[in-house]
């Protein structure tokens, strides 16, 4: 509902809040104060349960006292009623905030002589009224007037006059009356009301009921003009305005983790962004329910309250499956953090269904959902009745920031990506399981298939369900495509025993590196001697050469003087 | 609201509350009275009036003093209303003999009336 509309119709009309779970909301703010408002149904539309919480809701809730005019049933049958709703009439009449005025119309006491008005009537309401000071008022229901009084000009000319009164008593008054063929009402009553008029309806379409509230006008005021189912359980009667879907709900940064490691790896390395819708589809038997027990385990890990539909199993069953692969969820169910619902999605139709959910998770106000599966609702529901469903659950979920995550389940490997109930669009993130066969196995795979607004990996892993929990693993890229399974790990193993191989080659090569560098190391020592040796036999061949060049100098010298000395000597 | 008065004058138009019996109550005792009827009106209104002139004629007319009427003006006392299961007013509620019968209107419609005191049998079935 718009904003402007809003400030005008309350300048303008003042709101009596019935304080009904969703009622308030529809209307912008309950029924229209000081008037009347016709709240017309068939038989078991719940049109007096609704009066009763009414009344009931504003005397406890918002201080104003009530008289319930009843015409059919009795003032003790009404507090039993009102008592399966979790209202306790009999406190709020001793405490003179509730008064119930049984009117008994006996048609065949009664015999018409002349002209009469209903004063009567008035007398007794005026005094019921005074008596608690009442300002809401239920007439329930008052068209078993015509059947009591067969004089019509006189009954609609006091029917007339009665709405006008109670409109001067300045209270809000609902007033219900049958449907009629073709008409709103029977008798036509909505001429004589027209502030503001709801039909509570309940359908039956392939054996399932379905109950809805309208609003068929409402003077002077904004208001939702769809269907909008209802329920009427052990809290009262609750309206859903599922319907009401703007797109304007936050979208926020932080992260959930999937619960598995390494799937955080995959998905930008935190997770799943908050709020958003998460699937997770395969065929039977690919991880999927295990992948979704992650996710919850992880949440009640960090202290968060996950809310988990099942469809399918019952929540033992999936408990003790889980123990399996060592996910204990039934810790988190003893300590609060973990609400099963186990429901068939045949049991109710989709309108229930989803006001059901609905109920459940204002009731449990989690931060995880889960809904396995959702592929379940293909058998229960046409397809545009299951996709609006879950478009509107979807919707609602955002709206209130909660994760949800759906499995679903796929039928034939070609169809694989195609979702239950047709809401990939609607998706953020969608992972993918797989079983690829492969050398005579099936081995599990998975992929995030997208994931808005993350960086997400685009590679296959392999998904392995060991009793530690889920555990996901590279493939093996060889030449002929990925190897998954025992295909891969005899890969692996081929891999390991050439790398040991290849290492000991090596350690052989380093060793010869080591000896060729020693044996080099020790020729070179051996040159280094040897080339030593001969520089020393040089150097000394080389001093004793000298030695002797001198010897001979010298020699020479004293021959030479020697024979100077004989020249003179011999000419003699 | 068994108050029933003695004087013979008409009732006033004023006094609602006053009710009157076509014959001096003292002549004959209320226990033996057969029919006890009760008028219940809504103040001074012509309808109510009307109503008590209409009952009090065809009372002495038919019932020649076996009878013994009431009124209740609902404005006086309203917790009547409930007590005695009044919506339409006039109501002439038949107490005695058996079946108990509520007339309502005016009972300008004698006929009806008569029927209503079990002084004519019922046209299409027999008493309640």
């Amino acid at each position: 509902m718009s904003k402007r509309p809003r400030r005008l119709a309350a300048e303008a009309l003042a709101k009596c809040p019935t304080g009904i779970h969703g009622l308030d909301q529809i209307t912008d703010g309950g029924l229209p104060r000081g008037r009347s408002t016709l709240v017309c149904g068939g038989p078991g539309a719940g049109k007096t349960l609704m009066g009763i919480e009414f009344l009931a809701r504003g005397a406890r809730d918002f201080g104003e006292a009530g008289v319930f005019v009843s015409f059919e049933e009795r003032a003790d049958d009404l507090a039993k009623n009102a008592f399966s709703l979790g209202f306790d009439l009999g406190r709020l009449v001793r405490s003179k905030r509730f008064a119930v005025e049984h009117i008994v119309l006996n048609r065949s006491e009664l015999l018409e002589a002349g002209e009469y008005d209903l004063e009567g009537l008035f007398i007794r309401l005026g005094a019921a009224i005074d008596a608690v000071g009442a300002k809401r008022v239920v007439l329930d229901t008052i068209e078993a007037l015509f059947g009591a009084f067969s004089n019509q000009g006189i009954l609609r000319a006091e029917l007339n006059r009665l709405f006008s009164w109670l409109k001067d008593k300045g209270v809000t008054t609902v007033i219900t009356a049958e449907r009629g063929q073709g008409a709103l009402t029977r008798h036509g009553l909505e001429e004589y009301v027209s502030d503001c008029v709801l039909v509570l309806d309940q359908r039956v379409v392939d054996q399932i009921a379905t109950r809805r509230l309208r609003i068929v006008k409402y003077r002077g005021s904004t208001h939702g003009t769809n269907e909008y189912p209802f329920l009427i359980d052990r809290s009262g009667f609750q309206v859903l305005p599922i319907t009401s879907i703007t797109l304007d709900y936050d979208s926020p940064k932080q992260f959930a983790s999937t619960g598995v490691a390494k799937l955080d790896e995959m998905m930008g390395g935190k997770g799943f962004y908050r709020a958003s819708t998460i699937l997770v589809s395969g065929m039977a038997g690919t991880g999927k329910s295990s992948l979704a027990a992650h996710f919850v385990d992880a949440a009640c890990r960090r202290g968060e309250r996950c809310l988990y539909f099942a469809f399918e199993e019952s929540p033992a069953q999936i408990m003790r499956n889980m123990r399996s692969i060592g996910i204990h969820l039934q810790k988190w169910v003893d300590r609060g953090f973990l609400t099963f619902h186990a429901m068939r999605p045949t049991s109710v139709g989709m309108e229930t269904h989803i006001s059901l959910k609905l109920k459940y998770v204002e009731e449990a106000r989690p931060s995880i959902v889960v809904l396995d599966p959702i592929s379940s609702y293909d058998a229960a529901a046409t397809p545009q009745d299951a996709h609006a469903m879950l478009v509107r659950l979807i919707d609602l979920l955002k709206a209130r920031g909660i994760t949800t995550m759906f499995t679903s389940l796929t039928s034939g490997e070609e169809n694989t990506e195609q979702a239950g109930a047709g809401v990939s669009s609607l998706i953020d993130a969608w992972i993918l399981l797989r079983n690829l066969e492969q050398g005579g196995e099936r081995t599990r795979s998975l992929y995030v298939l997208k994931a808005r607004g993350m960086r997400h990996s685009n590679q296959i892993r392999e998904f392995r369900l060991t009793d530690r929990g889920a555990d996901l693993q590279d493939v093996y890229v060889g030449p002929d495509g990925i190897l998954v399974g025992s295909a891969r790990a005899a890969q692996e193993l081929q891999d390991r025993a050439s790398a040991a191989a290849s290492r000991r080659d090596v350690e052989q090569k380093k060793g010869q590196l080591e000896r060729k560098h020693k044996a080099f190391a020790a020729r070179i020592a051996e040159l280094e001697a040897a080339y030593a040796a001969e520089i020393h036999d040089i150097k000394e061949g080389i001093v004793q050469e000298e030695g002797r060049l001198q010897g001979a100098l010298v020699g020479r010298t004293t021959l030479a003087s020697d024979r100077q000395r004989t020249a003179r000597g011999g000419r003699q | 609201m068994k108050r029933v008065t003695s004087p013979k004058k008409k009732a006033t138009r004023k006094v609602a509350r006053k009710t009157a019996s076509p014959r001096p109550p003292r002549r004959r005792a209320v226990a033996v009275a057969d029919y006890d009827l009760v008028l219940f009106i809504s103040g001074a209104s012509d309808r109510s009036r009307l109503a008590l002139a209409n009952i009090k004629a065809i009372a002495s007319q038919h019932l020649d003093g076996r009878y013994r009427l009431s009124v209740v003006d609902l404005y006086q006392q309203p917790e009547r209303a409930r007590e005695h299961e009044i919506i339409a007013v006039p109501t002439l509620v038949k107490r005695l003999p058996q079946p108990l019968r509520r007339m309502i209107g005016d009972l300008s419609d004698e006929d009806r009336v008569m029927v209503g005191l079990d002084l004519v049998p019922k046209p299409r079935s027999g008493r309640g």
